[in-house]
Formats: structure tokens, sequence, C-alpha cells
């Protein structure tokens, strides 16, 4: 069952257009990807999603309802959004605690208690990205909305989070997940759309999208003698040969890698720097955003 | 809403310079004034009066002007610019609460200065007590929303938070002008004194209701009218984000 619909939603502020049109529907207990380059609709939609923006055309439903008016099930989290410079963390905490009938403490799980004095202004990014999450969830929210949240945060401090957002999923919150980072959306959506000009260009499984965009497997190599180039173009495994300097490189099925080594020993040509590279999602992604 | 003007509150105090300034600053002044003896001498100067007497509505229109120039315009400014206000616009809370919070709070510490000022006029320099208590906190609070109001129509119109704190210090130079803070009011052309009736926080008003009879209804009707004035400018043209 969807528990977010998004239906043909379009945006404009003044003569940009933010959102040209947008579909999707979120299911239950899904954390669901928002990928795509900045100034690609992205923020503009998920503030639909979190009633704080009126689409100019289209529907957003959150449960069944407008957004607005259920927005003690919506936890958010925003990207550029603070709080007064000198609120001490326990201060905070208590003041969202009291905008909510059932309020839930994250502050331990998210690592915060050692800080609940310390006032905002003073705490590290980390920390205050950290807070923010406890605010977004302390409503007990069905639906979590999170806007770049890992970034600005250091590699271990990343790893953290995310484990923190298997837990919020674990514990049954659908997450509507704004990302840059390829690894984040890999690691923990389900299934992602990608933005590109106010409209969603693919909207897959992570892995559905890597292997749409072509050859799972690429193998990168300096023969040690010339090669016969359309012979190894027309094994079947391969689907492109093309060469970088001295380097040749082979995309093509997963079981490329034994076919290409197959096909140099039956020729004695030896494999010098030999490396194997397993398409990402962040290829797939340049691919449908149109970088180069 | 009763935990936003708790936290409000603790944010004001933990802002000790602003908060210190605001409550204290003109009862300190009072004090220094009255510490000089020309200054608590009568006089024919001030109309027989000691100058501390003549004196007593400049300081309530600084406290009055302080917290609504300069702490409420910066404070609703920075919230809109930091995402306060948008944060909390995701929550099932208004964020119009918030500043709702804020101006209670204001309110209340304009109200303790001014009380602080009666009691050291009185106790110190033996100040009359108001003459006329309701007329007094009617000036304070009409003159008080006049200025808050003014402050709230800067936050309101300034692109940010560092022009809200510009705009709003040159209103302030000028409310403090009109209302004798600089010079004494008597040393003012009379035509100022008629500006003055119209510029919050009414500094006539607050005088008379203190040391003379009774204000004027109509010059608090006109700060009524400003600070309503005020306050549905700011209400229709402010932004949330």
């Amino acid at each position: 069952m969807a528990i977010i619909e998004v239906r043909d939603v379009g945006k404009r502020y003044g003569p940009r257009v933010a959102v040209d049109s947008v579909s999707f529907d979120v299911a239950e207990g899904e954390i669901f990807g928002v990928l795509g380059p900045n100034g690609a609709g992205k923020t503009t939609t998920v503030e639909c999603v979190a009633g704080l923006r009126t689409p100019d055309r289209g529907e957003v439903s959150v449960l069944g309802r407008r957004p607005a008016d259920v927005r003690a099930a919506i936890g958010v989290q925003l990207q550029a959004s603070e709080l007064p410079e000198r609120i001490r963390v326990s201060e905070a905490l208590e003041l969202f605690s009291s905008f909510y009938p059932n309020p839930v403490d994250w502050s331990e799980r998210l690592g915060l208690t050692s800080h609940l004095r310390s006032e905002f202004g003073r705490l590290s990014g980390g920390l205050k990205q950290r807070l923010s999450i406890a605010l977004a969830l302390i409503g007990s929210p069905k639906v979590a909305i999170l806007d770049e949240l890992t970034t600005g945060l250091d590699p271990q401090a990343r790893r953290d989070t995310w484990s923190v957002i298997e837990d919020v999923r674990a514990a049954g919150v659908t997450i509507l997940l704004v990302t840059h980072f390829m690894e984040e959306a890999e690691r923990l959506c389900d299934r992602v759309a990608v933005f590109r000009e106010g409209r969603v260009v693919a909207l897959d499984t992570p892995s559905a999208l890597v292997s749409k965009v072509g050859g799972a497997t690429r193998v990168r190599f300096v023969p040690s003698a010339a090669l016969d180039v359309p012979a190894l173009e027309r094994l079947p495994e391969v689907s492109s040969v093309t060469s970088e300097g001295d380097q040749v490189v082979v995309s093509g099925s997963e079981d490329l890698l034994h076919a290409v080594t197959s096909f140099l020993a039956r020729r004695q040509v030896v494999a010098h720097r030999l490396r194997v590279d397993q398409v990402s999602l962040d290829d797939a992604y340049v691919e449908l955003t149109g970088g180069s | 809403m009763l935990k936003i003007v708790e936290i409000e509150a603790r944010l004001f105090l933990r802002d000790r310079l602003n908060s210190l300034f605001a409550v204290l600053f003109p009862s300190l002044l009072l004090l220094l004034l009255g510490a000089v003896p020309v200054l608590r001498t009568p006089d024919d100067v001030f109309g027989g009066q000691r100058f501390i007497d003549t004196y007593v509505s400049a300081l309530i229109v600084f406290t009055l002007a302080f917290i609504g120039l300069q702490r409420v315009p910066t404070v609703v400014a920075t919230y809109r610019e930091k995402g306060v206000l948008r944060r909390l616009a995701t929550t099932p809370m208004h964020p119009a609460r918030l500043l709702a919070g804020q101006m209670i709070v204001n309110l209340v510490a304009a109200v303790v200065s001014v009380l602080l000022t009666v009691f050291v006029g009185f106790a110190v320099f033996g100040i009359d007590l108001p003459h006329h208590p309701l007329g007094l906190a009617l000036a304070v609070l009409l003159g008080g929303a006049g200025t808050f109001g003014l402050g709230l129509v800067i936050a309101a119109l300034a692109p940010n938070a560092r022009a809200a704190g510009g705009w709003a210090t040159a209103v302030f130079m000028l409310l403090m002008f009109f209302g004798g803070v600089y010079l004494p009011r008597f040393l003012l052309p009379s035509v100022f004194e008629t500006i003055s009736v119209f510029l919050p926080p009414g500094s006539l008003a607050v005088q008379e209701a203190w040391l003379g009879t009774a204000p004027d209804w109509r010059h608090l009707l006109v700060m009524g009218v400003i600070s309503l004035v005020a306050g549905t400018v700011a209400a229709k043209t402010f932004r949330w984000e």
C-alpha cells in the first residue's frame, strides 16, 4: 500500500520551473531514495511531501491525506535549517517533545546524551545533524523525510547515521531520503528515483538501475602483446572494447572476467595490471543525469 | 505554548548582555543622573521640577525602544534566516507561536524594567509613584505594542538579519531622539513634541500618566492605531523563510 503518493506534481518559482512533472509512490516501510544533481527539483518535491509547499499542479498525499493535515505523522529533517544559537540540546528536545502527543527520545540511540547541556551553536556539524534527526523522529512519525542528512559528516559519522536509519526503518517508519551519495543510496534504499530537470528520469531498485544502464562489469588491463580487438569484441560476454592509452577497457556481462582471461590465455597474452570494476550506481547516475 | 515561552525566556536570560541592558539600564541611568546634585534639585528651568522628574518618560522610552527595535527585529529575522521558522513549520506547531512566545517574553522584560525604574525612582529619589497607574500601564502596553510592531515590520521587510539590525538601529535612534532620551524634551522645539506624540512609544503619554494627572486618551488612541497598523502590515508582509 502506498503511504506517500505524488501525482504529476509541478512547481515553479516565478519564471523558473523547479519541478516540471513528478510522480511516484512510496510503499509503507520502504526507504525511498531521491537522487539528482542540484537544482533538479529534489528538495522542492520533498518539501511538497512535507507540507511545507503547495504544488502549483498535481496531488500529494501522505497516509491518504493532505500533508498539511498530518504534520504530526511526518518527521522532517531539513537541509539548512537551524535552531537558535544558544538553545541547549536538552531544551530543543523538550521544546519539540511538547509539540507531539507521544514523544520518543532518540537522544541515547543517537549518542546525544553526553551533549545535552551543550548549546546548539557550539555543536559540531555531525552533532547538529544527529540532533536534527532526533528532532525529526521525536513525534514517532509514520513517515520520515531526511534531506541530505549525511552531507558534511565524516565517513565514520556517516556510517553511524546509516545504521540509525536502518534502525528507524526496522521500527516501521517509511523513509524518504534525499541524497547526493550513491554509496548511501545503494546501501540503504529499496528504490530510488533519479531526478533531472524537474522530472523523474528513472525509478527502480539500485541494482536494476545499474543493469539498465548496461554492462555490469568492466575489466581493465595492459596487454603484454598486441590484441586482436575484433575477435575480443565477438565474444558473447563482451559488449564493448575501448582503449585508454596502453590500457584496454572491456565492458560486458557478469561473466566477463572469465571470458576475457581465457581469451587472453588462448593467445598467450598476459594481462598486466588487471583490474575488475563493478559498474556502480555512481556510473548509472552519471549516465542517467546526463553528466559527462 | 507554555514550553515555548519557557524556552524563549531561558534564551532571553542567557543572552545576558542584552537582557541585563534592557532590564537594568534605565534604573542605572536614573541612579547615575540622580547622583548629580543639580539634576535632583528643583529648578525653574525644569518647570519647577527636578530634572530627573522630567526624565522618567525618557527612561521608559529607552526600554521600550531598545527591546522593540534592538531585540525583536534581529531575533525574528535571525529565526527566519537560520530556518528556525521553516523547521517549526514542519511540526504540528505553527511558527507564529514561536513569535508570540518571543513577544510575551519581551513584553514581560519591558514591564519588569518599568517596575524596577518606578521602584528605584521612588525608593532612592522620592520620585512620585505613578499618579495614574492605569494610564501608565496603558501607555506602556500600547507604546510597547507600537515599538514591537515597528520592530516586526522591519523584520518582515528586511531582506536579512543584518539589514534588519541596521534599519532597526536607525529607527531606534530616531525614536530615542524624539522620545527625549538624548536631549530632554523641554529643550526640543515644540513641533518635535507634536511629532513625538505620533511616534511610539509615546513619551508624552507616559510622562503625563506618571507625574501629570492622566495621559491624554487621544495620545493613547494614536499609539493603539499605530500598533494595529504596524501589526497588520507585519502580518501581511511577513515571510516565513
